[in-house]
């Protein structure tokens, strides 16, 4: 069993909404006002947004944190996060106009450990899955590590910000479910293709995050080729600092036995091989 | 102006403990709170042998509330003793374990147990889990069964026992008096209340456990007339819980009888809670010349607002 990761002390902030872009009718980028929060922040890391400052919904919900916005001398000043309007939070925060305040606590979570070169660093992200992995291939940039993306989604429109990737030097392969961009089919065909053609001697980490069948299937690929494969998963969290076991996820401990262990501070980032998949909810 | 209040035996630096199930073991929230300034820490539910709980999802959002089933999942009394004691203790927390079994003789066991440990301020009996099958709430929902067990765990401990009753009862005096007849030093009030949240698009339940426990804003005024039923019937000390999230609510149930009060759900919102609800107690006590916030519980003034005019 990986220790529980053990973070900077999070800070909350009470975050002024510097821009509501809203990307399509349910996926928009929040930017936030939270400097001290964008400054601590690692790859993969998330924060718990509170959407309203009632009652209703009651608890925060965590996101990951999609990017770090920098002032013009390079300083962290807040960050963004990627939103999918699903049900009533995540409604509010596609709703939520510049100048509204949101709590924003953070930063938390195990991050990602980004591989050095002659590894490769190979993303594999199915729609809001996208989310953890802008800061993550700026982190791996920044140590010369070469880097793809593998880029799933229904169709062509949903396949949102893959121009921040471009931009950055991300080698992008994209897959669409109705084939209107890249391959048509599920994002784990290409990836199974790509390791194929992958030298042996060529070392390579996968990092995954979307829906679970999809990080189940792309696991399943990573190992089949005798690849290291570290997934990013979300589950319904209450707390996000390890206080009330609801984001539990079935996992094995070292020695093999069945365990739940929860995703705000032993993850949200595990090896891929502790997963018990068959157990993990949909 | 003194903020201390007393359990018993057990006197607390300020009312606010931190209740069980809803901060873990106490040291996850370490390095965001200074424990030794909390009136205590209601540790997370332990059985004496470790518990893996109910499958996900345990906990979903429903008005100013939430359910959970989370199943009592938890290390153990032994690991606890090991890996989380020790630190727990470094940093001066007051620590209120609570404990759960499926007989009588395994909470006396676990009582047993704790007594012998250093840095164990008190035993909270968890005899109201409405998530479980098998014991605890078995013994909560039974007068009888109420009495056997903390009078049981009594006698093996020189540690203030305090058992957690639970609201799914009709009448929730009856076994506050039940507890004070077995020897109980206090009583903490109340645990959630069994209920229920269905998905109408797929017909399915939304917690794998089917029901759940209701905590938050949403069960405040019912746990607050329930303290207060409680001070009517009994002398003990009473710890009330049920929703509290701000100052305001903590001396709404003080005034209603409770010496000293839980915060849960409100932690999960906000886990800096702890100086924001101290600084809203200290406005109360300069506001109202309140010298001693102890001097407040059980204040409650009943005498008629209006002069009688006529027959209801």
């Amino acid at each position: 069993m990986s220790q529980v990761y053990t973070s900077a002390m999070p800070v909350d902030v009470d975050a002024a909404v510097i821009a509501n872009t809203r990307l399509s009718d349910d996926y928009s980028v929040l930017a936030l006002a939270a400097p001290a929060i964008a400054a601590a922040a690692l790859p993969g890391q998330f924060v718990m947004l509170k959407a309203s400052r009632g009652l209703d919904p009651l608890l925060r919900r965590p996101f990951s944190i999609f990017e770090v916005l920098r002032d013009g001398d390079g300083a962290p000043s807040g960050l963004t996060i990627l939103n999918k309007r699903i049900g009533k939070g995540t409604g509010l925060l596609y709703d939520a106009e510049a100048g509204a305040r949101l709590a924003c606590l953070g930063p938390l979570g195990r991050p990602f450990e980004p591989v050095d070169p002659p590894a490769e660093a190979w993303m594999v992200a199915g729609g809001v899955g996208l989310a953890p992995f802008v800061t993550l291939a700026e982190a791996l940039i920044a140590r010369g590590t070469t880097v793809r993306l593998f880029y799933g989604a229904r169709r062509a429109a949903d396949l949102h910000c893959a121009g921040i990737f471009e931009r950055l030097g991300v080698g992008l392969v994209c897959s669409t479910e109705d084939g209107s961009r890249g391959a048509r089919g599920l994002v784990t065909a290409p990836v199974d293709e790509a390791l194929s053609a992958l030298p042996a001697s060529q070392p390579v980490r996968l990092y995954v995050c979307g829906p679970t069948p999809m990080m189940r299937a792309v696991a399943g690929v990573a190992a089949s080729h005798g690849r290291s494969c570290d997934v990013s998963l979300e589950q319904v969290m209450g707390c996000g600092l390890g206080g009330c076991y609801s984001c539990v996820v079935p996992s094995l401990t070292a020695g093999g036995a069945p365990h739940h262990t929860r995703s705000c501070i032993d993850g949200p980032v595990f090896d891929a091989t502790r997963i018990v998949w068959d157990a993990l909810a949909h | 102006m003194d903020l201390s209040v007393a359990i018993g035996s057990l006197t607390i630096p300020n009312p606010l403990i931190a209740a069980s199930g809803c901060f873990g073991y106490g040291v996850e929230y370490a390095e965001a709170v200074d424990l030794s300034t909390l009136g205590g820490v209601a540790v997370k539910g332990l059985f004496l042998a470790p518990r893996e709980g109910h499958a996900p999802p345990r906990i979903v959002e429903t008005p100013a509330g939430m359910l959970n089933a989370i199943g009592l999942q938890g290390i153990g009394v032994h690991r606890f003793i090991d890996e989380k004691l020790p630190e727990l203790r470094a940093r001066r927390a007051i620590v209120f374990v609570n404990i759960c079994g499926t007989t009588i003789d395994e909470y006396v066991e676990l009582a047993r147990i704790l007594s012998d440990a250093e840095g164990v301020h008190a035993i909270e009996l968890n005899i109201s889990c409405p998530n479980i099958k098998e014991g605890g709430i078995t013994f909560g929902c039974s007068l009888p069964g109420t009495h056997n067990v903390v009078s049981a765990v009594r006698k093996v401990t020189r540690l203030p026992v305090i058992p957690k009753l639970t609201p799914n009862v009709t009448d929730v005096a009856s076994f506050a008096r039940a507890a004070e007849e077995a020897g109980a030093d206090a009583i903490s009030l109340v645990n959630t209340f069994l209920a229920m949240a269905i998905d109408v698009e797929t017909r399915r339940p939304r917690l794998t456990n089917i029901v759940g426990g209701l905590s938050g804003p949403a069960i405040r005024p019912i746990a607050v007339r329930m303290v207060y039923e409680c001070r009517q019937a009994v002398r003990l000390p009473i710890i009330g819980m049920g929703g509290i999230a701000t100052a305001e609510d903590v001396l709404e149930f003080m005034i209603a009888g409770a010496n000293a009060v839980q915060v849960g759900t409100a932690n999960f919102v906000d886990p800096f809670i702890w100086a924001k609800l101290l600084d809203g107690l200290r406005a109360y006590m300069t506001r109202h010349s309140l010298a001693k916030l102890s001097d407040l519980t059980g204040t409650l003034d009943t005498t008629a607002r209006h002069k009688a005019w006529i027959s209801s």
